[in-house]
């Protein structure tokens, strides 16, 4: 079934990342998505994560696809201008790409490109309008396609930000204008979920709460320091802290995990996993929460 | 020097709702040179607000609008007739118009565009910074520029990075739409935030407009040059 009909059908998805090569050997990659596939309704393609260099995100999500698994394809406002997202978006449609999420993206300077141009020319926002145009046969500056796209399109939120008040404003506005599903940034404080979702309820689009796996003290640290949107509280930081080695690193990373999903998961739609190379830890996490394949 | 131009009179009048007091605020600089601020904006766009029915409840003309203390000491002085006003329209570049809404906390609305101008001489203006993006949207967004307050120039709102009133480039970096979210919330217009705008029309953000590169001013600063 696609990830469109699953989710019309209220069921609750599971929705994993899958982060192109830095390089050309997509061996990796696809061995990781045939591992995780059968857990797994649809592979989100990372576009440049944290502004590092990396393969194409519509390559691998054609890849994949050929594969037979279902992808996200994610974009940036980033790297490319309207007209370039356009003409990725129309090339991404004719490769079977079905999934789009809109996304602002990183600053470049967090990235190993640090001194490239920042081009942002149409915001998180635009691209989802842009998307809504190309779906209803029109380019955006109104001129008629031949052959149109009917993309799915989704937006991204960091549900526990603090103030939330101005995010949820801007979601509004991606769901008018066509945001169909909602992925949020890594969730590690279920009560400030909680209140996101209540929120977020009347504007009638299915939540899927997203999860990065904690690998160490320091990664957490860094995290808080380094990557966008992400807020690891203290205590979670000690309990990973105490477990000495890596296996047992991954059983504490587990039973966070899954207890943050059995927090949330009455509260949302699914559950976006952001492994960053833990993929061996997936089954367990989901095992774990209790959500069966 | 920067090049302003005057806003189309339906833009202006389209920030006002029906019958709402106008303080008019013009600069006697940059703006005066371009024929958009000095006197000539106190007396066109006061007959253009009282013809729509705007009562104007107030003006003033100050030298150089780039200069907060300034705006603050001569406004300061005027304070009855500000406090009087339900809005103030600004003739004068964007850093005039964010000077004035630094100072006031009320709606304060653009009455002109700033435009490119390639090059950029003189006084770097405190933090109010405009980048002459030739479509001014300060009336939208409580008089702080989002083009230069946000470093993506975002235009509907903050991106995934902010968190506790900081951007995700550096610790202590106020996040320019946080600042506007609260900004809106003070002047009671949060009706304004995140409301829909079609992609800026870059071509005005990177190149002089036609109309200007025929004006006096263009010659005289510029063409002599070349």
């Amino acid at each position: 079934m696609r990830f469109r009909d699953r989710l019309a059908k209220g069921e609750f998805v599971i929705t994993c990342e899958a982060g192109p090569p830095k390089g050309t050997d997509v061996g990796p990659a696809l061995e990781a998505v045939r591992r995780l596939a059968p857990y797994v309704h649809a592979f989100n393609v990372t576009d440049l994560q944290s502004s590092v260099l990396r393969m194409s995100s519509w390559a691998l999500c054609a890849l994949i696809k050929r594969e037979g698994y279902e992808p996200i394809l994610q974009m940036t406002c980033r790297d490319r201008n309207r007209l370039a997202l356009q003409a990725d978006l129309l090339g991404a449609w004719a490769l079977g790409i079905e999934n789009v999420l809109a996304l602002t993206g990183d600053y470049p300077t967090l990235g190993d490109h640090p001194d490239a141009l920042p081009v942002f020319d149409l915001d998180s926002v635009q691209l989802i309008a842009a998307v809504a145009a190309l779906n209803s046969g029109k380019d955006l500056a109104g001129n008629e396609l031949e052959g149109k796209t009917d993309f799915l399109v989704g937006a991204v939120v960091n549900a526990t930000a603090d103030p939330l008040e101005p995010h949820l404003a801007k979601l509004r506005l991606k769901v008018e204008l066509g945001a169909k599903f909602v992925q949020t940034q890594a969730v590690y404080d279920p009560e400030a979920f909680v209140r996101f979702a209540r929120a977020a309820e009347g504007l009638g689009v299915p939540i899927i709460a997203g999860l990065i796996p904690l690998k160490s003290a320091g990664m957490a640290r860094f995290m808080n320091e380094h990557i966008a949107g992400v807020n690891v509280p203290e205590p979670l930081i000690a309990e990973i802290e105490r477990a000495k080695t890596k296996e047992e690193r991954k059983e504490v990373s587990t039973e966070i995990c899954a207890r943050i999903i059995r927090a949330v998961k009455p509260y949302c739609h699914g559950i976006h996993l952001m492994p960053m190379g833990w993929e061996d830890v997936v089954p367990g996490i989901l095992e774990l929460a209790g959500i069966n394949p | 020097m920067l090049v302003t131009e005057l806003k189309p009179r339906e833009e202006i009048l389209g920030y006002l709702r029906d019958g709402e007091r106008v303080f008019l605020v013009s600069c006697d600089g940059c703006a005066e040179v371009c024929e958009v601020g000095g006197e000539k904006a106190i007396v066109d766009l006061g007959a253009l607000l009282e013809g729509a029915g705007h009562p104007v409840v107030g003006t003033t003309v100050i030298p150089f609008l780039c200069n907060k203390a300034l705006v603050g000491i001569r406004l300061s002085r005027l304070r009855d007739a500000v406090e009087g006003a339900d809005a103030l329209l600004v003739a004068s570049c964007g850093v005039g118009v964010q000077a004035v809404a630094a100072v006031v906390p009320k709606p304060v609305l653009p009455a002109a565009n700033t435009v490119s101008y390639g090059a950029f001489q003189g006084i770097w203006p405190g933090e109010e910074r405009c980048a002459r993006c030739g479509d001014c949207v300060l009336a939208y967004t409580g008089g702080i520029c989002p083009l230069t307050a946000c470093p993506k120039g975002l235009l509907h709102g903050p991106c995934g990075g902010s968190h506790r009133g900081e951007c995700e480039l550096e610790p202590g970096r106020p996040c320019g739409w946080q600042r506007i979210y609260e900004r809106l919330a003070d002047i009671g217009r949060l009706d304004l935030f995140a409301r829909y705008r079609p992609p800026k029309d870059r071509r005005r953000q990177y190149d002089v407009p036609l109309s200007r590169r025929r004006s006096t001013l263009w010659a005289l600063e510029y063409l002599e040059e070349v």
